[in-house]
């Protein structure tokens, strides 16, 4: 359902400004989204200011600085800091990506820092993704055969190896998922540009032979077809990848099918 | 934990925080104006309802319509149509597979938005010309 407006108790408020470090010449203000489980408060703002001359150049950079300087409290995913492991995906500077691969000389002005839209909060910048999971797993993300499995491994040329292109990169960072306005408000029944891009991606593996099944699974009003190519997927995904045209694979696979 | 009820997690903010962009702003254009057609639509039918209703009928109609608040929903109306019309269009090209580049959607997006606008123009021109 669209609701325009968020639940009272997910309104944001006003946060704490904390201390500005002291002597420093180049500073930038980081405004952070903040919720804990812990209290009844509301999620709210807070303002660190970074001195950029002591810190790295990325986004993930500065909230490990305010993490380990200023306020250890903060809680957010992190790993590979080089973009991929998808942990520390969200949404920066009004559009999802990841802080490791975001440099804060990309952002103009204060940085704003919030978790992947439209998604339930654990705490502060980490969002709730069981949903997106079980939605990944509902596509039977592996490689169902019919034949006999062959004595070495199964045998793919190189044009249709190159088929997957831009497909298998993908690594659920969520950030194209949770920047779609379609999944905002009907996140519970459609699949959402990354698990449908993964649905491609075997859908068009040359040695999977489910594909009918496949298709007569993602053959739904919502499941599918919810997509409007209102393209924020393609422009949000770190990895460069085009979840829409994948989508648009898919409908044309359903077609194709038909006559 | 088991028996310790969890907290209702709020929402994360979305709308409220996300980036308006071209793109973006022009699919939820495109289905207001669709959503408009079914007005203009009405008032098509109502204006030819009246023509086979009677003269009379029929003048009132058109001096509202005539009206310059009669007009100015005609141009409203006008733009609607073309604008859904090319968008269309766009979904056309999108279903066949093709136009999902970074830098062709902005081109699209663009030529959609001129391309009602100066449409409506030429329409408008036209339609006072031959009048």
């Amino acid at each position: 359902m669209v609701e325009l407006a968020l639940p009272n108790n997910s309104q944001v408020t006003e946060g704490k400004v904390w201390p500005k470090p002291a002597g420093a010449s180049r500073t930038r203000e980081f405004k952070v989204y903040r919720w804990s489980p812990d209290d009844d408060a509301n999620p709210r703002v807070d303002t660190y200011t970074i001195d950029l001359d002591d810190c790295g150049p990325m986004v993930l950079d500065a909230l490990i600085k305010i993490k380990n300087e200023i306020d250890p409290t903060l809680t957010f995913r992190r790993s590979c800091r080089e973009g991929i492991c998808g942990s520390c995906a969200m949404n920066i500077d009004g559009t999802n990506t990841l802080a490791c691969t975001r440099g804060i000389d990309d952002v103009k002005g204060e940085v704003r820092i919030y978790p992947l839209p439209h998604m339930p909060v654990v705490k502060d910048l980490v969002p709730d993704l069981t949903r997106f999971y079980a939605q990944h797993r509902s596509i039977e993300p592996w490689l169902k055969t019919e034949t006999p499995e062959p004595r070495t491994e199964w045998r793919q040329s190189k044009e249709d190896r190159e088929k997957i292109d831009g497909l298998y990169e993908c690594i659920l960072c969520a950030c194209c998922s949770t920047s779609c306005p379609s999944y905002w408000w009907n996140g519970d029944r459609y699949l959402g540009p990354a698990i449908l891009l993964q649905a491609y991606r075997w859908l068009i593996d040359s040695r999977d032979e489910a594909t009918g099944e496949r298709l007569d699974n993602l053959e739904d009003p919502f499941r599918l077809y919810r997509c409007h190519t209102i393209m924020n997927c393609a422009k949000a995904c770190p990895k460069g990848l085009n979840p829409a045209k994948a989508i648009a694979e898919i409908k044309k696979l359903m077609v194709e099918r038909r006559v | 934990m088991a028996g310790t009820p969890m907290k209702e997690r709020p929402l994360s903010p979305h709308l409220q925080v996300y980036k308006p962009m071209l793109t973006m702003m022009m699919s939820i254009v495109h289905r207001i104006t669709g959503a408009g057609l079914y007005f203009g639509m009405a008032l098509f039918v109502w204006w030819l309802f009246a023509a086979a209703h009677s003269a009379s009928y029929f003048d009132f109609v058109q001096g509202f319509i005539g009206s310059w608040f009669g007009r100015l929903v005609l141009l409203g109306f006008t733009w609607a149509l073309v604008h859904h019309a090319l968008g269309g269009l766009r979904h056309l090209v999108w279903d066949t597979g093709r136009g999902f580049d970074l830098k062709l959607i902005e081109v699209l997006a663009k030529a959609n938005l001129i391309g009602s606008l100066a449409l409506t123009l030429v329409i408008w021109i036209v339609a006072y010309a031959v009048r």
